[in-house]
């Protein structure tokens, strides 16, 4: 392995993690959208108290993914930017609406809390379809510098499903754990719209209706795939490590439905994200040696030696400082409360 | 070289795009300077009303940030969507600045998020250096991605061979000429914007509520920023000219509107023509020659409008100066903060001055490099993307901002409202 696939492999962990990250943010949205019922208000303020302090660090895996193939594989990103020029627009316009409706929803005054719950979540719904009709396209080189509609096709169509549905499911996971952690409010004191057990219940349902329509679009990824890109349909079982990790993640996704079932939600989380990652894993492995289908490989489109030489060390140089710093902000937000008695659990100021 | 109407399309939604991005960006450098200097000064004096300006700040940078960001990811797609072949050239050398940049934004972003949600949740200290971090790592993520724009304008670290570079040294290239001007003229210039529309704010609110302590709490600590930053900017400006007189020699004529190659050049102070100047300021040296318009093929002459921006630029970076070292007589005459109305007026009414020196100094850099991508090597017309039809996502993008200017407005006057009431209140 040289240093274009290992960059390519530093790419490909940017584009997982911020489907983790930042792909569940969006998910997180989609539930907003179908929030109902007696606890629809506590449902997207538990959406939004889980938002707020994480979704800008988790968009920059985007930015950090899109700088990384422009510097490293200069002509793959011309071509991308190209080819997928509709869904790309699309995804962007995506990305602004959700961002700034958040914040918008969150500092506009009451009387646009409202307007902009729907701007939010109608954008945080369409943004992971058109991130996973990209990779689709990209995958099976459904895309012309001529027809800028030709990723209007089986396997973008289904991977940008299988891309929602994925994000939804992480997402009502990931809240799930974070609404029975909550459960009776965070230090102890009576907060009336604090989360509850039945909330915490809801997102569990949630996990579990995102986990039945990941399967249902997976399945539809397998058929388009055949019907649209044979040769890495064929990869998908033959190529070494693909098979092996397909096996994993449906062993993991199959964990994961029983703890969500007994409402093991630590557990299921964990398992979610090994689920998660071992399918783009097993897809990213079939895929390789390419870049952008049908015509870019990693080799092919690498930027000359002495840019790689150079961005290596400056990628571990960012990872040093970046990924003990997102640790921690994940540690001060998500980590559980500390229970009474805790002699941290004393007031920090 | 005549341009197709896809590349004005695709030119313009660029330029609308930076300068959309650039005010919130500069808000996004500047914010966190003032609101983490609140914090300290309530940590030293104990004074209530620097605690409630730090949070004030706080949540204004929250909705200006999210904003900066979500269009600074449209503008990293955008160099590939509109100009796609600048950046199969250019990747590979200028990826590096735009690396350190991610990095950068990255640090400011996780750093913001523990800082504005963290007021609970972490020691003073930590809290204080967290917003330390942000406000450190958003001027170095403003200078690695103004180093990549000093790049396209005085290219270096490569050999052109059949009009292609290679031999390229991504390291060399970030030590362009234009790279220490353009960067500390940039970080200045979020600096004054940031501030000066700040101690406008304020200034409005002491005009209705004189000797307020809460805004002139705010006011003061707007102004130790505005007024550094105003008196040396014309400095950093001066080298930037100077620069530019070296390097771009045509833009240089473009600025000034030079129409004919001149020795002695003269420039215009308002009414008064004094002969020498422009070649003084250029060259250090008022018998220089000084290259004009006609120099150059009329092909690559830039735009006019940025003889316009250039005027509009000095002009009101001038009279920031002078409002600055005005102020500063002032303060020390009273030893204090002065009150008087017409003073308040006066930064009242240069609230908005920042940012437009600020937009226009844009033009005259990015305008003036045209009809060049990367100066010299690739023009625009030759970058730009073979996707036809971009009238539509022009329009798209267009609407959205028009619409997003417009909401910000009125939730930033939501959030000074609440503002101001709270200092009557209290």
């Amino acid at each position: 392995m040289g240093a274009p696939e290992l960059i390519a492999l530093v790419l490909s962990g940017a584009l997982l993690l911020y489907i983790l990250s930042g792909g569940a943010d969006f998910g997180a949205g989609i539930w907003d959208l179908f929030a109902r019922g007696p606890r629809a208000h506590a449902q997207r303020r538990l959406v939004e108290g889980a938002l707020a302090p994480v979704w800008e660090a988790n968009h920059v895996w985007l930015i950090v993914a899109v700088v990384v193939l422009f510097t490293a594989f200069p002509p793959a990103f011309a071509a991308l930017t190209i080819r997928l020029h509709v869904p790309l627009v699309a995804l962007l316009i995506g990305v602004v609406l959700r961002g700034s409706a958040l914040v918008f929803r969150q500092y506009g005054g009451p009387d646009s809390a409202h307007r902009w719950q729907h701007v939010f979540a109608v954008a945080s719904a369409a943004t992971p379809f058109f991130l996973g009709a990209v990779l689709g396209a990209v995958t099976s080189g459904a895309a012309s510098e001529r027809d800028l509609l030709a990723w209007i096709a089986p396997l973008p169509i289904a991977t940008g499903a299988a891309a929602t549905a994925l994000c939804a499911y992480l997402a009502a996971v990931y809240l799930a754990v974070e609404a029975s952690s909550k459960i009776g409010g965070a230090s102890g004191e009576t907060d009336p719209e604090a989360p509850t057990r039945e909330l915490a219940d809801d997102f569990r349902r949630r996990a579990i209706a995102g986990w039945i329509a990941l399967a249902v679009t997976c399945a539809g990824c397998a058929v388009a795939a055949h019907l649209d890109a044979p040769r890495f349909a064929g990869r998908l079982f033959t190529a070494a490590w693909s098979a092996p990790l397909g096996a994993v993640a449906a062993a993991a996704a199959v964990a994961a439905l029983v703890a969500l079932v007994r409402g093991r939600f630590r557990l299921a989380r964990v398992l979610a994200i090994v689920q998660a990652s071992a399918l783009l894993a097993a897809w990213g492995v079939a895929h390789a040696p390419l870049l952008i289908a049908p015509d870019l490989t990693v080799r092919g489109a690498a930027a000359p030696p002495v840019t790689l030489r150079i961005l290596g060390p400056v990628l571990v140089g960012g990872a040093l400082v970046v990924l003990p710093s997102l640790y921690w902000l994940m540690r001060v937000f998500k980590a559980p409360p500390p229970r009474p008695g805790d002699p941290r659990s004393g007031s920090p100021t | 070289m005549a341009m197709g109407n896809e590349a004005l399309f695709a030119r313009g939604q660029m330029a609308y795009s930076l300068a959309f991005h650039i005010v919130f960006a500069a808000i996004g450098i500047a914010m966190p300077v003032l609101m983490v200097a609140a914090e300290v000064m309530w940590r030293r004096t104990g004074r209530a009303v620097y605690l409630e300006l730090a949070r004030r700040w706080a949540r204004g940078t929250a909705v200006l940030f999210a904003v900066g960001a979500v269009s600074g990811t449209v503008l990293a797609f955008e160099l590939g969507l509109l100009f796609p072949r600048f950046m199969e050239h250019a990747g590979a050398i200028i990826g590096l600045p735009f690396s350190l940049e991610g990095i950068a934004f990255f640090t400011e972003a996780i750093f913001l998020g523990l800082y504005l949600y963290g007021w609970d949740k972490l020691r003073p200290r930590l809290h204080i250096a967290c917003g330390a971090l942000v406000a450190l790592s958003g001027a170095a993520s403003a200078a690695f991605v103004t180093i990549a724009n000093a790049w396209m304008n005085a290219p270096r670290g490569f050999r052109l061979e059949d009009g292609l570079m290679v031999d390229i040294d991504p390291i060399a290239a970030m030590g362009t000429p234009f790279a220490l001007h353009e960067v500390l003229h940039t970080v200045l210039a979020a600096f004054m914007a940031t501030a000066m529309a700040v101690a406008a704010i304020h200034a409005w609110a002491l005009l209705r509520r004189p000797g307020s302590p809460f805004h002139r709490a705010a006011l003061g600590l707007a102004l130790a920023v505005a007024i550094p930053s105003a008196l040396a900017q014309p400095l950093v400006g001066h080298m930037a000219g100077q620069m530019v007189a070296r390097h771009q020699p045509l833009k240089l004529a473009a600025m000034d509107g030079l129409e004919r190659t001149t020795a002695r050049a003269p420039m215009s102070i308002g009414p008064i023509e004094v002969p020498g100047m422009l070649s003084f300021m250029a060259y250090g040296d008022a018998d220089a020659t000084v290259r004009g318009l006609d120099d150059f093929p009329a092909a690559d002459h830039p735009h006019p409008i940025v003889r316009h921006a250039f005027l509009v630029m000095v002009g009101l970076g001038s009279i920031a100066a002078l409002h600055a070292l005005v102020t500063l007589l002032l303060c020390w005459r009273r030893r204090g903060l002065p009150d008087a109305r017409w003073w308040l007026r006066a930064t009242l009414l240069l609230g908005p001055a920042g940012v437009i020196a600020m937009e226009a100094g844009w033009i005259v850099t990015e305008v003036g490099r045209q009809p060049w991508t990367i100066y010299g090597v690739l023009r625009t017309a030759d970058a730009v993307t073979p996707v036809t039809g971009l009238w539509l996502p022009f329009t798209l993008f267009a609407v959205i901002y028009v619409g997003l200017a417009a909401v910000v407005t009125a939730v930033m006057t939501h959030q000074v409202r609440k503002t101001t009431d709270a200092a009557e209140r209290g």
